[in-house]
Formats: structure tokens, C-alpha cells, sequence
């Protein structure tokens, strides 16, 4: 049996490279556009798809004809996602695709395709509940006028007293309603006695708030440059953040075996959880690659990109929250709303809400709204960022109400938060409050100084589980001393590749060029999709693991040659040390192995106290509010993050920085603008979907919160949870510098001069 | 990046899309008459001399060196650089002009390459990212500040800061926020950026 290294991480003091600032290892690749992305990947022969897409809030397809396409100079391959008499229910929904020699010849042949579609009734104000139920009750009503009597009379039957006869009698007429309904009621809820809470609480507040639908807007579109080998294999190179779970989505449409389907993505430009699926686009492109036998590919066009690629659902909120004296809140009663799109009436889910507190006395209720509008996908810390946006806000009115400041209060309440984070909580909010000046800066909302300029303070907190995901290893070490780790993961920016190289150098005691990273392909062994800020835990794990089990063969072979006791060995500086004294090199050590490379394989997650779960995290915001503008700028944005041992200290604090910048971007700029009177998304562009710019985000400090205690509990993901805080602590900034609350996120001028009239009113 | 349908002008029930306008106008034309003219007068105009343009060929000096491409008058200098050289550093992001992932310096003036026709090219000297290398100064301070998460952006701010600091040694922090506003990161790397750019111009912009 092979020498046991111990697994466990070592003592903080002598780690070399983890938790210390190590810059990622492909980015001079990527700064001098080596880096080759889905996007780039140009083989001989390939062909350019464009795409024609819906232009319309919902409608059938009346014509649909490709065969003037085909005739255009240089179309190869055409592709219809849709057919005649189908219904398409979003703008951009997809109607064609066309592959040709040259990008431009393909836009001809978009242009030669004949489609036309009747337009049908839509609906897209995610926010009006009211409308929404309107036309709900006058469509159904009117449908049910045409069903038989007997239908109507079972309608009007309650659920439960139906019999099964009678339900399925019932069916296609209640799916024919389905179809025109716009409200989707999702459950309520209630703990603890609400009346009396209310009629006992010191004060009371009823606030309305709202959270915008926005677009993940990945800058490398969805998409894939695919390829055939011979007619029955191949190679998707996919821009996914789930390299090894995607083969099967190319396999079964195309009839192909999934054993030969490679998924290639080296790197990718961006997924923020938009990219999990091979999508009808990554189809369509295998399906005419194979059509003509050469390579296609299909990148969004960038409407496309916004319409249908992904977005993160909206969520709008009637709320009364009472508190006592103290500012210890005695009652939440909550009613919400918004759309997830694809008209299937979906929104935040009902059981987290309230977030992370948990009052006692609460009510909860949730109500989907049926949208024409485009898919949503996971968006970073799915629904937390809405949650958080529409429960600290109001958290933050009653403490506003009680003339408390906001850190008073959440620190009142901390102990309905969970347990295990609320001493991390406290020390969080502490040192927040200390790095942003709170306590010398802070006045009651609305009685800063005179002018035309307000200054606030806002916060929030959050939580996140970042459990490391499911994944496997092999690691080769090579003769010469090279190690080799193999997976299929993929680095969607977070620094997967150093991460990996940065454990496996700690374990065997190397440097970081003696290790070769390589992920990015389904034939690797396979590991999870990056979702849930699973993936740093979900390879860190598996490849410390086999590097230990490496390391325990190479000790053996050590043991024998220089005649030493493998458990006295040591790995340290590319030596092989015995009780402090050395013993060979690792080269030396490695040509012990023979002709072949020692190969592991590294497996997890296990419970072996390599990585764990659960964070917390405070944000505080310092801003300056244009009342005569209504333009927000950032002074100074503060977050505080634990997430466990911290691998690359840099990478991780980039995790936080870009966060806090898309925080910045859908708390004051971005989102989806759907018009009802076109059912069109009218702001799919970069000029007019607002992101910030680098003037745009004022001074931000980061501060990884790292006791020993984090260290000690191992990994926990990063990625997700810093981005949760950002829309409420600048919310409450807003109004603490102007005394009113701007009742939807983002804050942009124009809600905040409504606002402020409103108030004036 | 281009939604089609979406740019066509209607004009008296009938429509110009910007690339068929190009395509008949001619490349220096088109670009004046769309700075001076009414835009539904141009469209007009436009539609009358619509033609099928043949494909040319050309050179093109990129990098310091002579490619012979063969392109129609309509395609954008971002498109020849990533399809016909293969020079895939800038990338095609936006074209619209808004985002900056396709910045490149034509005759040392940083320009986005989705916003000038390859013709138009023709007797200038275009530098894309591929001419940097690892040790390049910027290269170094992007990896150095991390100012670079997914790296879709990353080339077209390396050019741009390239552009900007060479131009601007000593510039101020304010200044910087401002020269680098022509670019857009999702990821959010603006700390990094800015971080490598003040260093830079403090060292005299090289």
C-alpha cells in the first residue's frame, strides 16, 4: 500500500501560493488575443450563419419560405426552427438560420427568406399586476362564453369536488384557458399571528417595491463553430460553462452516438449562468455543418444575444413590515409578483422570501405573471439579487421610519438570520461600517446638507451556499517531472486554471509552470457545470486529492532507492526532503517512475473538510444623488466577503470588484425595456442597454473577511454571492440621501425625479 | 453582430439596409454622405444606385505586413481581420460602435474596426492586438492588476490603454476614467484596468 500523504490542508503559515495573490496564469493569452474563444475558431471551409428572427410580441407563422435563400451566391445550408401555423410568443425568437461562404452573403440570404406571421395579442409589463389580471379575467371569461354549458357548470365546480371522470372532461378546456391566461397565483403562506403583530408593533410601513428584468449580455454571444469528422462524429467547439454535461444536447437531435460528440471550449466570453445548454442555435449549426460537411458557425447576433439568450426575472412587491421601539421587526406581510418570460408565469420563488431573515410573525405571497417575453436563464445567485433587493429595502424604510440608522437595525435583527452566519454577519456589518466612515457620515434619510447634491449611506447583507460541485481528475506525472491535471471544466474568468495549478503546486511542492493545466474538453474526465459558484471547490478538491495519492508513489519509490522511511518525506521547493534534510530533486524523485507517467484519478466532493458551504457578506454604499438630475453616482461602495480558505487571493478579490461593478450596472442602468404597445424589446443594443463605463463606478473597496476560522473550514464559492447586496445597499443609499424611496431598481434619472415628485406631491 | 431586418430604413414602403447602401455607394462616399445628408435623402439616393459589387482584391498592411484579401466593398475591416486573416484578437461584440472589443490603431489613431470598411484600409498600416507580446507593458499590467476576468473584452482595452497611455503620460486619474470610456467589460474589471493605466502613464506612458 502506498505511503498516505494527509489530504487535509496544511497550516496556513506555509502555504507558498494558496490564499496568497497569484495573477492568472492565461492572461497574457487572453491580453494579446491568443486566447481563441468559441467566437474565433475559424477552420478551413468554414461556413458564416446569420439568423432571422421574430420581430413581434407574439404571433403565427403564415408563410414560411427558404428557397430564395438558397439561390443567394455563397448560401450552402439553410435551417427553419419554426414552421407554418406555429406560434412564436417573444421578440427574437428564432424563425431561420442561413450558412454561407462569407458573413455578408449569409445576411443576403437571410434577407431573400419570405416569412410572414399574424400577429396575436401580447402582453409585456411585467410590472402590472392589475393589467395582467384585467386582461386575464376578460379572456378567459370570454373563451369560457364559447364552451359548452356543461363545461361552464364543472368550471364553476371547486377543484376538489371534481371527480376524476369529470377532470378529464375538464382538461383540453382548461388548457385552451391556459393559453389566454396572463396571472399564474403561486402560493401564500403565513407563520405566527400578523393582526397582532401589526396592532402591537410601534411602527408600522407599507412600501412598494420592484426589481427590473435585466439581460445576462454575455459580450462573446451564445453559440458554436461546429464540425464534422466523417459524417458520424463531432466536435462542438460550444461557448459553455458546462463542458462536460453538453455532448448528449448535440447527440440525440443529430442521431449521433454522444460517445462521438467532443465539446471543446477553451475559453469562453462570458456565461454569468446563461450558458449550460448546447441551445437550439448550437443545433442548428451541428445540423448544417453535417448537412454540407464543413464547419459552421453560429454566434447570436447581438439583439438576439439580449432578446433570447438569458435574463434574470423581474420581481415586484407590495410589503408591510412593523417593528417595535427597538427596531426588532415583529411583522412581514408580503405579496409579489414579475416574470421569468416564455408565458410560463413563473417568478422569484415564494419560500426564501423574506431574505435571509426569517420573521416571526410572516406572511408570504407570490403571484407569476405570463409574459411574452424572451426565456430566463440562471443569472448569478439566481433569485437572491431580487430577494435581497426587495427585502433589505424595506428592512431599511422601517428603520428610516423608527429614525434609526439602517446598521442599528439589521444588527437588532441579526438573530432571525441563520445561525451558523450570525457572528459573521456582525463582524462584517462592523468592519463595513468602519471602512466606509458610517458612524461619522450617517444622518437620517433625508437630513443630509442643503443643495441640489444629497449624500447617503445604504446596506444590505446576503447568503449563498457555494457547495463545490461534482467533478473528477486524472493526474499524470510525467518522467521529466511535468504534472499534467486533466478535466472538463471550464474557467468562465474566475481563474479555474491557476486555481488548479496553485493546489497542485502547494501539494507537490513545485512551481507553477512545472504544472499543465488542461481543461475546456468533454474527453476529459468529467466535472461539474460552473453554476453556483460550485467549480474552484469542485477542482480543488479532486486535484489535491490525487496530488496527495500521487505524491504518497513517488514518496515510495523515494523510500526504496535512497533507503529512507517514506513517512519521514517531505515535498517542498522542487525537493524531496527527510526530516528536513534533503533527500533528491523532484526530477530526480520522477525518473524513478519508469517509462510511462504515474496517473491518478482525483475525485470529489467528499466530507474531508477540503471544502464546505455557506457565506454571508456585507455591502455599504456611499452616494451622491443629483436631485435636479436624478443622477446617482457611487462615491464609495464597500463589500465585505467570507467564503472560506481562499485560494488565489487576487482572482478572488476580482470575483468581488466585478460583482460589485454588475451590481453597479442593474442597480442604476440596465435593463430589459419591453414596449406594450409593440411587445418588442426595444433597448437590444449596447448603445441603449446601459452598462456602466470605468468613469462609472466610483471607489471601490473589497476585503476578504479571513480569520483563521474561515481558512479553516475550507473552500466555499465565491462567485455568486457578492453580487446579491449591491441593488439594495445602493437603494438605501439613494433614499437615505433624498429622504424618498425610488420604488424600482435600477435607479435610473428618470425614476428618481418621479420619485421625488411624487414625494413633493 | 448584426440583428438584419432590424437596420432596414422605411422609406415610401420600401427599404435600404445600410449594408446594400454601402455596398452601391462606395466605401469614402457613403461614409460623407452619411456625416452630411438627411438620412431618408441618402436612403433615396442610395436605393437608386444599389448594385452588385464584385469582390476585389486588395492589401492590406497589417502588422507590418502585406495581405492580399479579396472582399467586397460592404465588409467591415473587423470582419476581414477575423475571417480572412484570422487575426481573431479583436472581437466582434456590438457593432454599433458602442463597446470597443474590435479597437485597433489605424495609422497610430485608435479606431473601432467595425466602424471602417477594409477598403477603406487600403495604404494605411492597421495594428491589432496580435502584435503585442507577453512582455509587452500593457500586456504585463493587465495580467500584473488582473484587469481581466472572461478576456472578450480584454483586447480591446489592451489597445485602447495601449493608444491612451502612449498619448497621455502623467495623465491624471480623471483623465484616464475618461480615455479609456470607449470600452465596455461585463465581467467588471474596471479596478484592474485603471490600476494598470495610472501606472503606466506615471511611467511615461511606454
Amino acid at each position: 500500500m502506498a505511503t498516505e500523504v494527509k489530504v487535509a490542508w496544511g497550516p496556513r503559515k506555509d502555504n507558498k501560493f494558496i490564499g496568497k495573490d497569484v495573477p492568472r496564469l492565461d492572461g497574457a493569452e487572453k491580453a494579446t488575443g491568443a486566447a481563441k474563444y468559441s467566437a474565433d475558431v475559424n477552420p478551413k471551409g468554414c461556413l458564416y450563419a446569420k439568423l432571422l428572427t421574430f420581430k413581434g410580441g407574439h404571433g403565427k407563422v403564415k408563410s414560411l419560405d427558404l428557397s430564395a435563400a438558397l439561390k443567394v451566391p455563397g448560401v450552402k445550408a439553410v435551417h427553419a426552427f419554426v414552421k407554418v401555423g406555429d406560434e412564436v410568443s417573444w421578440d427574437g425568437a428564432m424563425i431561420a438560420a442561413v450558412a454561407a461562404e462569407r458573413q455578408e452573403q449569409a445576411e443576403d440570404g437571410v434577407r431573400a427568406i419570405v416569412f410572414a406571421f399574424d400577429a396575436m395579442e401580447h402582453f409585456v409589463d411585467e410590472d402590472d399586476l392589475a393589467g395582467a389580471t384585467k386582461l386575464h379575467d376578460l379572456r378567459t371569461s370570454e373563451l369560457q362564453k364559447t364552451f359548452p354549458d356543461d363545461i361552464q357548470k364543472l368550471l364553476a365546480k371547486k377543484k376538489d369536488d371534481l371527480t376524476d371522470d369529470e377532470k378529464k372532461k375538464l382538461d383540453p378546456f382548461q388548457k385552451q384557458l391556459d393559453g389566454v391566461s396572463r396571472i399564474k397565483p403561486l402560493g401564500d403562506n403565513t407563520q405566527g399571528d400578523i393582526a397582532a403583530a401589526l396592532k402591537s408593533a410601534a411602527v408600522v410601513h407599507k412600501g412598494y417595491y420592484g426589481i427590473a428584468t435585466i439581460s445576462h449580455m454575455c459580450l462573446e454571444p451564445h453559440g458554436s463553430c461546429c464540425e464534422m469528422d466523417g459524417g458520424n462524429k463531432l466536435t462542438a467547439n460550444l461557448s459553455t460553462q458546462n463542458v462536460s454535461g453538453t455532448a448528449g444536447q448535440f447527440a440525440a437531435p443529430l442521431g449521433l452516438d454522444a460517445a462521438d460528440v467532443t465539446v471543446l471550449c477553451n475559453y469562453i466570453g462570458g456565461g454569468f449562468g446563461s450558458k449550460f445548454a448546447a441551445g437550439d442555435w448550437g443545433v442548428a449549426a451541428a445540423k448544417m455543418a453535417k448537412e454540407t460537411g464543413r464547419p459552421v458557425r453560429l454566434m447570436l447576433d447581438r439583439a438576439t444575444e439580449l432578446k433570447i439568450a438569458g435574463t434574470r426575472p423581474s420581481g415586484f412587491a407590495d410589503i408591510t413590515i412593523a417593528a417595535d421601539k427597538d427596531g426588532k421587526i415583529v411583522a412581514w406581510d408580503s405579496h409579489h409578483w414579475g416574470s421569468s418570460g416564455e408565458m410560463k408565469g413563473g417568478t422569484i420563488a415564494l419560500n426564501q422570501f423574506p431574505y435571509v431573515f426569517d420573521f416571526e410573525n410572516r406572511n408570504r405571497k407570490a403571484t407569476g405573471l405570463m409574459t411574452n417575453s424572451g426565456p430566463n436563464q440562471a443569472w448569478r445567485a439566481p433569485p437572491h439579487p431580487q430577494l435581497c433587493a426587495l427585502t433589505d429595502t424595506a428592512i431599511d424604510d422601517i428603520a428610516a421610519k423608527l429614525g434609526k440608522s439602517a446598521v442599528d437595525v439589521f444588527l437588532a435583527n441579526i438573530d432571525r438570520t441563520p445561525e451558523k452566519l450570525q457572528r459573521t454577519y456582525v463582524a462584517e456589518i462592523k468592519r463595513a461600517a468602519e471602512l466606509i466612515g458610517w458612524a461619522k457620515k450617517w444622518h437620517p434619510h433625508g437630513k443630509g446638507k442643503d443643495g441640489p447634491v444629497k449624500h447617503g449611506l445604504g446596506m444590505a447583507i446576503h447568503k449563498w451556499g457555494g457547495g463545490a460541485g461534482k467533478g473528477t481528475c486524472r493526474l499524470k506525472v510525467h518522467p521529466d517531472g511535468t504534472v499534467e491535471s486533466f478535466s472538463g471544466t471550464q474557467d468562465l474568468g474566475t481563474g479555474t486554471r491557476t486555481a488548479i495549478a496553485m493546489v497542485i503546486a502547494e501539494t507537490l511542492g513545485l512551481q507553477l509552470s512545472d504544472i499543465k493545466v488542461r481543461i475546456g474538453s468533454s474527453a476529459y474526465p468529467a466535472s461539474g457545470g460552473s453554476g453556483g459558484s460550485t467549480t474552484i471547490g469542485g477542482v480543488a478538491g479532486p486535484n489535491r486529492r490525487a496530488a496527495c495519492e500521487v505524491l504518497g508513489k513517488v514518496f515510495d519509490l523515494v523510500a526504496e532507492k535512497h533507503k529512507v522511511d517514506a513517512a519521514t518525506l517531505a515535498a517542498k521547493d522542487s525537493k524531496i526532503w527527510s526530516n528536513g534534510k534533503e533527500v533528491c530533486s523532484w526530477k530526480q524523485a520522477c525518473s524513478l517512475v519508469g517509462n510511462m507517467a504515474l496517473e491518478v484519478q482525483g475525485e470529489g466532493p467528499k466530507n474531508d473538510g477540503l471544502t464546505t458551504v455557506d457565506v454571508g457578506g456585507c455591502q455599504m454604499a456611499d452616494v451622491a444623488v443629483d436631485t435636479e438630475t436624478g443622477i446617482v453616482r457611487i462615491n464609495q461602495f464597500v463589500a465585505i466577503q467570507d467564503c472560506g480558505l481562499v485560494v488565489d487571493h487576487m482572482t478572488a478579490k476580482s470575483q468581488v470588484y466585478g460583482s460589485m461593478i454588475m451590481g453597479i450596472a442593474y442597480a442604476l442602468s440596465e435593463e430589459q425595456i419591453l414596449d406594450n404597445k409593440t411587445g418588442r424589446y426595444i433597448n437590444a443594443d449596447l448603445e441603449n442597454y446601459k452598462l456602466p463605463r470605468i468613469g462609472d463606478i466610483g471607489e471601490l473597496i473589497v476585503e476578504m473577511y479571513q480569520p483563521d476560522s474561515e481558512y479553516e473550514r475550507g473552500i466555499v464559492g465565491l462567485g455568486e454571492p457578492p453580487v446579491i447586496s449591491c441593488g439594495a445597499a445602493i437603494s438605501n443609499a439613494v433614499a437615505n440621501a433624498i429622504g424618498v424611496r425610488v420604488p424600482t431598481i435600477p435607479l435610473t434619472p428618470k425614476r428618481v425625479l418621479d420619485a421625488l415628485k411624487a414625494a413633493k406631491a | 453582430m448584426r440583428d438584419l431586418r432590424d437596420e432596414t430604413i422605411p422609406q415610401n414602403g420600401s427599404g435600404v439596409n445600410r449594408r446594400d447602401f454601402l455596398r452601391g455607394s462606395g466605401a469614402a462616399v457613403a461614409v460623407t454622405a452619411l456625416a452630411t445628408s438627411e438620412q431618408g435623402a441618402v436612403a433615396q439616393d442610395a436605393k437608386k444606385s444599389v448594385r452588385t459589387a464584385e469582390p476585389q482584391d486588395i492589401t492590406l498592411n497589417v502588422n507590418g505586413k502585406d495581405h492580399k484579401v479579396k472582399v467586397e466593398n460592404r465588409v467591415t475591416l473587423l470582419d476581414t481581420l477575423r475571417d480572412d486573416l484570422n487575426l481573431t484578437g479583436c472581437k466582434d461584440v456590438c457593432d454599433t460602435t458602442n463597446c470597443g472589443a474590435c479597437t485597433v490603431l489605424i495609422d497610430g489613431k485608435v479606431t473601432y474596426a467595425c466602424t471602417r470598411l477594409a477598403v477603406e484600409c487600403v495604404g494605411k498600416k492597421v495594428v491589432t492586438v496580435e502584435s503585442l507580446a507577453a512582455n509587452d507593458p500593457v500586456v504585463a499590467g493587465f495580467v500584473k492588476h488582473d484587469a481581466l476576468q472572461c478576456g472578450f473584452c480584454t483586447p480591446g482595452f489592451v489597445m485602447a490603454t495601449k493608444a491612451f497611455c502612449d498619448k497621455n503620460p502623467g495623465a491624471t486619474l480623471d483623465q484616464v476614467r475618461k480615455g479609456l470610456g470607449g470600452n465596455i467589460c461585463r465581467c467588471g474589471t474596471y479596478v484592474g484596468i485603471t490600476a494598470c493605466a495610472m501606472e503606466l502613464v506615471k511611467k511615461g506612458g511606454k
